[in-house]
């Protein structure tokens, strides 16, 4: 019998995506092993969000009403407390910015083995846990060696929770070591609101890596003039400075959907493809017949951006 | 004031490469410096330099002898000197976990009693993002996890940062010292090592510290997980492939895209 608390997460008033998908994962992981689904709301407006979570799958909600955003030193304390309560065997997390910032102090202070940004999830008598590494070239598998263990979800991975149950809810409460309470959120800002909205174009050229240097930049912005696309990017460029950040596509910039989406020297790391992967059409250009943007890709060129780009610039002048 | 900043020398694969057994064939790694680190590096380094009291800068990796050369970099770029900490022990380990480096590098921060520590968010390698805040867990310090700002007001005894949140949204928090902090790339602009700097490296410090120099013995490196696969994912593409040359492939990329109402001004 395996129990598993999974803890959701929100965000200025919304339960983040990643709650749901840990629903499904949770309930799989459950399986037909006779154990219960826990979930943990902590913070917010924990009774709605109770609700919105009322699922099938889901055998107990278990609501700490303590604070209005999230906070990594009161969320330790809550799981720390809800898991010498409920004795899981699995405490299941999301692998999400927030979830890095707490989950892996949870499995110290549990003293449990912790694996990270999970793929897939198997029990049979014991975990075994598939993620990727070295930027997604090769996949493993991970084998939990203790009765226990703490892993995070990436994101996406998991379909949504949906279907409606009854799971009971209930209050839980603890004593708050506000001791231990050492951080304090002020405030959010929307980073680099710029006067170019990318999620607003109907066509985008966003260039990667594979532009090598800043000056070359040029080139695909020429491209994006010819076609009457608007330029957008993925993480690195805007790192070295070469674009600003509100031309950001992925995890930490812009989630964009437009009509075409042309990857210009872009690998698709997971983190880009999180914010591109709902565009209509996908092109990608790369050099490497095996990098992960043509997985998704509708139609693909294995080829030089240098000498494709300005063939593709000719055709439209 | 002193700032110990992990470091870890990471293997890059090359577009085409095998595996042999549960890694990547040696002939397809690229050994350098994990490209979150660099950007850890440089912000310790600015903070000793942007500050009126004396900062030493501790770099502390866990690494083979062979990743000497990778952490010099960081010796020449700025950092004062370095630990090593390997041990027999360690030879063969396929995966390390969060874990056991938490041990570890618990060790070594009881030995050099930093102020502040400072993390790349994640290594390019395993990717487990962890042990940062791991650590600071471990040490009993504050911590914030995926920063890229960093304000730090060590008289106040508090750090200002910005968190990179998803969509594009940064988390404004103030955090205790000490504290640990994972460094989110892009926070600065790492500097390239003057030919002074790879200089001065030279005869810089990197101190090889064994389990027994931390008072730790075999069991500290025990993992409670075990690599049993490494494969490569199967390619899921069904896209449409433009074959021949540039002009060829541009030309045929150009039709689709006319067809579907783009560039048809």
């Amino acid at each position: 019998m395996s129990d598993v608390l999974a803890v959701v997460e929100h965000r200025r008033g919304s339960l983040r995506d990643v709650s749901f998908e840990l629903v499904t994962a949770g309930a799989d992981l459950v399986g037909d092993t006779g154990g219960d689904l826990h979930l943990a709301v902590i913070g917010g407006d924990v009774d709605a969000f109770a609700e919105a979570l009322s699922l099938a799958g889901v055998d107990a909600i278990h609501t700490v009403a303590e604070g209005d955003e999230f906070n990594h030193d009161v969320y330790v304390q809550a799981v720390e407390a809800l898991s010498e309560e409920l004795d899981p065997t699995y405490v299941l997390m999301g692998n999400t910015v927030n979830g890095l910032d707490y989950a892996p102090a949870v499995a110290e202070r549990l003293d449990l083995p912790l694996v990270t940004d999970a793929i897939g999830l198997q029990n049979d008598g014991g975990l075994v846990v598939t993620r990727e590494m070295y930027a997604s070239k090769v996949e493993s598998t991970v084998e939990v060696d203790a009765d226990r263990a703490a892993v995070t979800v990436r994101p996406g991975e998991w379909d949504a929770a949906e279907e409606p149950g009854e799971p009971t809810v209930e209050a839980f409460s603890f004593d708050l070591d506000e001791s231990r309470v050492r951080s304090r959120v002020t405030g959010f800002e929307e980073a680099g609101s710029g006067d170019v909205d990318i999620t607003d174009a109907d066509v985008l050229v966003s260039v990667g890596r594979g532009i090598e240097e800043e000056e070359n930049i040029e080139l695909v912005q020429e491209l994006a003039d010819a076609l009457g696309a608007t330029l957008s990017s993925s993480r690195p460029i805007v790192d070295n400075g070469w674009l600003p950040k509100d031309r950001q596509v992925g995890q930490s910039g812009k989630v964009v959907t437009p009509k075409f989406y042309i990857a210009i020297g872009i690998s698709g790391a997971v983190q880009h493809v999180a914010g591109m992967k709902g565009a209509e059409n996908i092109v990608a250009i790369n050099t490497d017949p095996d990098a992960p943007i043509f997985d998704i890709a509708d139609y693909g060129i294995v080829g030089d951006l240098f000498e494709v780009v300005p063939e593709l610039i000719e055709q439209f002048e | 004031m002193k700032v110990l900043v992990t470091v870890k020398e990471v293997a890059e694969v090359e577009e085409d490469f095998e595996l042999d057994g549960l890694r990547v064939a040696d002939q397809y790694l690229d050994y350098d410096l994990n490209e979150w680190d660099e950007y850890a590096v440089e912000e310790a380094v600015q903070i000793a330099e942007e500050s009126d009291d004396d900062v030493e800068v501790v770099a502390v990796t866990i690494g083979p002898e062979r990743s000497e050369e990778t952490i010099r970099m960081a010796l020449a770029k700025g950092v004062d000197r370095a630990v090593r900490v390997w041990d027999d022990a360690l030879d063969g380990v396929d995966l390390l976990d969060v874990g056991a480096k938490t041990r570890l590098l618990s060790a070594v921060v009881e030995e050099e009693g930093p102020d502040l520590v400072l993390t790349g968010v994640q290594a390019n390698d395993d990717s487990f993002g962890a042990t940062g805040v791991s650590l600071a867990s471990a040490i009993d310090f504050e911590w914030a996890a995926v920063v890229n700002a960093l304000d730090l007001d060590a008289d106040g005894g508090v750090a200002n940062v910005r968190r990179e949140l998803e969509g594009g949204v940064e988390e404004l928090t103030e955090v205790d010292l000490p504290a640990v902090l994972t460094i989110q790339t892009g926070i600065n602009e790492p500097r390239y090592a003057s030919l002074r700097g790879i200089r001065q490296a030279q005869s810089k410090e990197i101190k090889p510290l064994a389990l027994s120099d931390l008072g730790l013995d075999a069991a500290a490196v025990e993992s409670d997980l075990v690599l049993t696969d490494v494969y490569e994912p199967e390619t899921e593409s069904d896209a449409t492939y433009f074959e021949g040359d540039a002009g060829e492939q541009a030309a045929d990329l150009a039709t689709v895209l006319r067809e579907k109402g783009v560039g048809a001004q």
